[in-house]
C-alpha cells in the first residue's frame, strides 16, 4: 500500500506544533500502524531527519502506552482496539491519515505523539486503593465475593489507563478513568471502609490535576479500547452523594 | 577451535546465605537469623529500585510500607506499564483449594522438575511456601481474581500440572496482579515515602568502597544525567528476551540494567537458558517489531498439524486431504500429544519447518485447527471458550479462525537466566539485590507455566524486604557525594558512551543492527543449539558489534526526549549479551530445559542431560568487551527431588 500521513510535530513542550504530510510506500496490509510509523522512521533517519517520537510498549493492548489520535477519533477507527493493535488492512491504497497526539489540558505535549499523563496517577495516589500493607491480609477464602460482584469488578479493573477517555472528551475530563477504579474497588468487600473517602479524594484529585468536568458527553467510552461502560459514571456519582452526605 | 579460545575457568561460586538442614524450615531459619533493623532506624536508610513490574512494584511498596525511604525508577511513563501487565495466564498458589492433594512440597517438586534439575533446592522451597501468602495478599488489595458461584476462588489446571492450583483473571492475570503491586506503590508515593521517577533509566551502577551504593540515570524527557545514591541498590529490571528482536516482551524489554551491573561485577547465571514459547502468532513480514502470545490453553482443544508433503503448504488448509495431514504432535507424542510442554511443541514446530512443510508466509508457521473441536463441542461452546483469543489473531492476522486453522509459530517469551544471587537475592556485588525475572534462581532450565508471576511478586513481597535488613542493619553507610571518585567515574562513563552514540553518524540505523542481531541469536542460539553453529554465531556477533560501533546513525541529541539513543543504548549492551549467551550454550555440551543441544540427544531425538558434568549453575564473571568471561560453577545438590528423565511419549 502508498498511503500519505500527516503527522502532528511539535520539538518539545513549549514550541509550536504544526502538521507535517510524509509519504508512506510499499507499506504491508498486514502491518500494525504503529509498524507503519517504525517504517517511516526508519527512513527519516537515513534521510536525516528527526524520526517521529510516539509512545508505545507491549504492542498487545495492555500496557496503556500507546496514544495516537488517528483520523480524529482516539486509538483510531476500530472499535474497542488501541491504536498498537490497529492494521493497516483496516486502510486503503492512497489515504490520507492524520496522526495526533491526545489532546487535553491535563496531558501537556512532550515532544511529537508523546504526552504526559503522570496525572492519572496523581488520582490513583489520591485514592485508588485498598490499604492492605504487605503481611496483613487474612487468608485469601476469609470473605467470599459473590460471582456477579467479583465480575463486574473484573470488568471495571480492564482499565489500561491509556487516556483515550479524556482526549476524546470535549471537556478533557477524566471521569471515566476514575469511575472504573472507584467501581472496581468498591464492587469489592475489601474495598468497603474507604469507599467513601475513596470517592471524595479522586474526585478532588482529578479536579485540581486540570481535568475537564463531566457532561455526559458519552466520548470516552466510544473509543475506550477495553469497552468500558458509561454507566460506571453514574455509579461513581451515586456513590459520591452517599459520600458527601455523611461527611 | 577449543573452547578455551571462549572462556576461562575460575573458582567455584558458593552460596552462603542459605540455611542448610531440613528444607521445611530453611526459610524459617534465615528470616530468623537475619539482623533486623529498628523501625525508628529505617527512615534513615534509602534502598533504590530499579523497576516497577510485579517485583519491583510490590517490593518498593512493601519496603516503604515498612518505613525505610524508598526511589523507584522506570522507563515507562507510569510504573502502571511494566511488561508484567501483559502476563495472561494465571499463578501458582500451593494452597490446595480443591483438595486434590497439593501441597507446598508438590509445587516444589513439579517447580524442581520443571526446571530440568537445574534450579537450587532451597529457593524453590520458599518460593512454594510463600505462593500461598501471595494469594492472600493479592485478594486483601482487591485484585479481581476469577471466582465460583459459591463466591470462593476458582483454580484452573496449567501447563500439564496434575493439580489444580492456578488463580487467574481470566486472561489478564499479570495485568490485575500488576494493578495491585501499582496501586499500593502509588499510596506510598502519595504518602511521600517512594520518590517515584517515571520516563528514567539506568545506566550505570555506582560502587562505593566495594558496595552498590547508587545509580547514573538519565531523565527521558530531558536527557539530564543524574547520580543518586541510596544504602542499598535493587534491580527489578525483568528479562532480556529482546536479544532476539523479536519476542513477546514490550519493545523497551532491555538488559542494559543488568548489563551495567555485570559488567561492574555482578556475576551473569546461566544467559543462555531461554523459554520458547509454541504458541505465538508468525511473523507476516519484514516490519514485523514483536510477537504475540496466544494463551496456551489453545492446545486443550486445538490440534496441530502441517501437510504431510512440502508440495501441499501453498495451499488453503481447507484443500489438503484429511490423509494428507501430519498431526505430528499426536504421532510422536501420543500419551501427551498436543499438550506436550513448552519445549517439546516448539522444536517439534521448528522441526517440521525445517523439513519444509511449515505454512503460511516463509514457511515459518503450523497450523492450529480448531474444526474437530467446533465439530464436537459447537461453535458457541468453542466460542466461549476462547473468543476473546479468536478476536485477537483475527485482529492481528485479518484471518477467522472458524474458518480457516490458525498458524502458530514458537516465540521467545522469559529468560530463565540472569544475575547470580545467593539466597538473600544479594548479587556478588554487596548491596546489590535482584529480584524477579531479572535474577536466575528460581526456574532452573525451564519455567513452568504460571510460575513467572509467582516468583516475581514471591520476591517482591515476601523475600526482599525481610532478606535486605540484615544487610541494611549495618548501615547508614558513609555518605557518597558528587565528587566522589567512583561516582564521577561512573557519571563519565555514561555521558562518554552517549556522546559515542551521537558522534558515529554512520549509515545504519539502531533497529537494523537490532534486528540482524536477533535473527543471528534466533538462528544460532534458539531453539536447537549446536557446536558449529555458536561457534558461527560469537563470530558473527563479533562482526556485528564492530560494525555497530562504527557505522550506527543515531539522530537528535542527548539533552532531549531521543528514543533512538534510548535504544542505541540497549541494542549496543544486548550485543555483548548475546555474545555470552552464545558462549554460555556453547560450554553447556548437554540439552536441559530450554537449552537443546543437537550433539546432546537420545536416538530417538528427545533431550539428554549430562548431570555427572552440568549440574551447576554457570555464572559467568565479565572480563572486559573483548576478554574472556570467566566461568564460576555453583553446583546444584539434590537431597529431595532426584534428578529423574522427563518422557512425555
Amino acid at each position: 500500500m502508498d498511503i500519505k500521513v500527516r503527522v502532528w510535530r511539535q520539538p518539545g513542550p513549549s514550541a509550536a506544533g504544526k502538521m507535517v504530510t510524509y509519504d508512506v510506500k510499499g507499506i504491508s496490509p498486514d502491518a500494525s500502524f504503529l509498524e507503519m510509523i517504525d517504517v517511516l522512521n526508519e527512513t527519516l533517519i537515513l534521510d536525516g531527519d528527526d524520526p517521529i517520537a510516539f509512545d508505545h510498549d507491549c504492542r498487545e493492548g495492555i500496557c496503556g502506552m500507546c496514544s495516537m489520535v488517528v483520523n480524529g477519533v482516539a486509538h483510531g477507527p476500530e472499535k474497542a482496539t488501541t491504536v498498537c493493535q490497529l492494521h493497516m488492512r483496516k486502510f486503503s491504497d492512497g489515504d490520507v491519515i492524520d496522526v495526533e497526539p491526545w489532546r487535553a489540558a491535563a496531558f501537556p505535549v512532550i515532544k511529537d505523539l508523546v504526552v504526559d499523563r503522570s496525572a492519572f496517577d496523581q488520582i490513583i495516589q489520591a485514592g485508588g486503593y485498598i490499604t492492605a500493607p504487605t503481611g496483613t491480609a487474612p487468608d485469601a477464602h476469609a470473605t467470599p465475593v459473590p460471582k456477579k460482584d467479583a465480575d463486574a469488578a473484573f470488568e471495571a479493573a480492564t482499565c489500561i489507563g491509556c487516556g483515550a477517555c479524556v482526549a476524546a472528551c470535549p471537556n478533557g475530563s477524566s471521569m471515566l478513568f476514575t469511575a472504573a477504579k472507584i467501581a472496581h474497588l468498591g464492587l469489592m468487600p475489601q474495598g468497603q471502609p474507604e469507599r467513601d473517602s475513596r470517592v471524595i479524594d479522586m474526585l478532588q484529585a482529578q479536579d485540581d490535576a486540570g481535568f475537564g468536568g463531566c457532561t455526559n458527553a458519552g466520548e470516552c467510552t466510544t473509543v475506550c479500547p477495553k469497552g468500558i461502560p458509561l454507566s460506571l459514571i453514574g455509579r461513581l456519582n451515586s456513590d459520591y452523594r452517599k459520600a458527601i452526605s455523611k461527611n | 577451535m577449543s573452547a578455551n579460545d571462549f572462556w576461562a575457568d575460575g573458582e567455584p561460586v558458593f552460596d552462603k546465605a542459605a540455611p542448610d538442614g531440613p528444607v521445611e524450615t530453611r526459610w524459617e531459619r534465615r528470616k530468623f537469623a537475619a539482623k533486623l533493623v529498628n523501625p525508628a532506624n529505617r527512615r534513615k536508610l534509602t534502598v533504590i529500585v530499579v523497576g516497577t513490574g510485579l517485583a519491583g512494584g510490590s517490593a518498593a511498596a512493601t519496603l516503604a510500607e515498612a518505613g525505610y525511604r524508598v526511589k523507584s525508577y522506570c522507563y515507562q511513563d507510569s510504573p502502571r506499564r511494566a511488561h508484567s501487565i501483559a502476563a495472561q495466564g494465571g499463578i501458582n498458589a500451593a494452597k490446595n483449594y480443591r483438595n486434590d492433594g497439593d501441597s507446598v512440597y508438590r509445587l516444589f517438586y513439579d517447580t524442581v522438575k520443571g526446571g530440568d534439575f537445574r534450579a537450587r533446592e532451597s529457593n524453590v522451597y520458599r518460593l512454594a511456601q510463600v505462593s500461598v501468602n501471595i494469594i492472600d495478599q493479592c485478594v486483601a488489595q482487591g485484585v479481581p481474581f476469577a471466582r465460583e458461584y459459591g463466591g470462593l476462588l476458582d483454580n484452573r489446571s496449567f501447563g500439564g500440572t496434575q493439580v489444580s492450583r492456578t488463580f487467574y483473571a481470566r486472561g489478564q492475570t499479570g495485568q490485575q496482579l500488576l494493578l495491585g503491586a501499582y496501586q499500593a506503590l502509588e499510596r506510598q508515593i502519595g504518602l511521600g515515602n517512594v520518590e517515584m521517577n517515571a520516563r528514567h533509566e539506568m545506566l550505570e551502577l555506582i560502587i562505593v568502597d566495594g558496595k552498590a551504593r547508587g545509580i547514573v540515570v538519565r531523565d527521558m524527557v530531558t536527557g539530564e544525567i543524574t547520580t543518586e545514591f541510596a544504602d542499598a541498590v535493587v534491580l527489578a529490571s525483568g528479562g532480556y528476551g529482546n536479544v532476539f528482536f523479536l519476542s513477546t516482551n514490550a519493545k523497551g524489554c532491555n538488559v542494559t540494567a543488568a548489563w551495567r551491573a555485570h559488567r561492574k561485577g555482578a556475576l551473569f547465571a546461566n544467559p543462555c537458558y531461554t523459554q520458547i514459547h509454541p504458541t505465538c502468532i508468525p511473523e507476516s513480514g519484514s516490519h514485523q517489531s514483536k510477537l504475540t502470545l496466544m494463551s496456551e490453553s489453545l492446545r486443550n482443544d486445538g490440534r496441530v498439524w502441517v501437510p504431510k508433503n512440502a508440495a501441499d503448504c501453498q495451499k488453503p488448509a481447507g484443500e489438503i486431504a484429511e490423509a494428507d495431514r501430519d498431526y505430528y504432535l499426536e504421532r510422536i507424542y501420543p500419551s501427551f500429544g498436543n499438550l506436550v510442554p513448552r519445549d517439546i511443541a516448539s522444536r517439534a514446530a521448528k522441526n517440521v519447518c525445517d523439513e519444509g512443510r511449515g505454512v503460511g508466509p516463509g514457511g515459518l508457521g503450523v497450523y492450529l485447527d480448531f474444526a474437530d473441536a467446533i465439530n464436537r463441542l459447537g461453535r458457541k461452546a468453542v466460542e466461549a471458550k476462547y473468543g476473546n483469543l479468536f478476536e485477537m489473531y483475527e485482529r492481528i492476522t485479518g484471518e477467522d479462525p472458524y474458518a480457516t486453522p490458525m498458524r502458530i509459530y514458537p516465540a521467545v517469551h522469559y529468560t530463565m537466566g540472569g544475575l547470580w544471587v545467593d539466597y538473600d537475592l544479594q548479587s556478588t556485588v554487596p548491596g546489590l539485590f535482584v529480584i524477579g525475572e531479572a535474577n536466575f534462581s528460581d526456574h532452573g532450565a525451564n519455567r513452568l507455566g504460571a510460575s513467572a508471576l509467582m516468583q516475581g511478586l514471591a520476591d517482591g513481597y515476601f523475600v526482599l524486604p525481610n532478606t535486605i535488613s540484615n544487610y541494611l542493619a549495618a548501615g547508614p553507610f558513609p555518605k557518597v557525594t558528587e565528587a566522589d571518585a567512583p561516582v564521577v567515574e561512573a557519571r563519565k562513563l555514561v555521558e562518554d558512551r552517549i556522546e559515542k552514540f551521537l558522534s558515529i553518524d554512520g549509515d545504519r540505523t539502531v533497529d537494523s543492527f537490532h534486528r540482524e542481531l536477533g535473527q543471528i541469536m534466533w538462528e544460532y542460539c534458539g531453539m536447537e543449539r549446536t557446536e558449529e553453529g555458536l561457534t558461527k554465531a560469537i563470530g558473527l556477533i563479533r562482526a556485528l558489534k564492530e560494525e555497530f560501533w562504527t557505522r550506527v546513525k543515531v539522530p537528535g541529541k542527548g539533552e532531549e526526549l531521543n528514543q533512538n539513543l534510548e535504544k542505541a543504548g540497549r541494542v549496543a549492551d544486548f550485543i555483548e549479551l548475546g555474545e555470552l549467551m552464545c558462549i554460555d550454550a556453547l560450554h553447556r555440551r548437554e540439552s536441559c530445559g530450554g537449552h537443546f543441544r543437537g550433539e546432546s540427544q537420545t536416538p530417538d531425538g528427545e533431550a539428554l542431560r549430562h548431570d555427572d558434568e552440568f549440574s551447576y549453575a554457570a555464572a559467568w564473571e565479565y572480563f572486559g568487551a573483548d576478554g574472556r568471561p570467566v566461568l564460576h560453577k555453583e553446583d546444584l545438590n539434590f537431597e529431595y527431588v532426584h534428578p529423574s528423565t522427563r518422557s512425555y511419549k
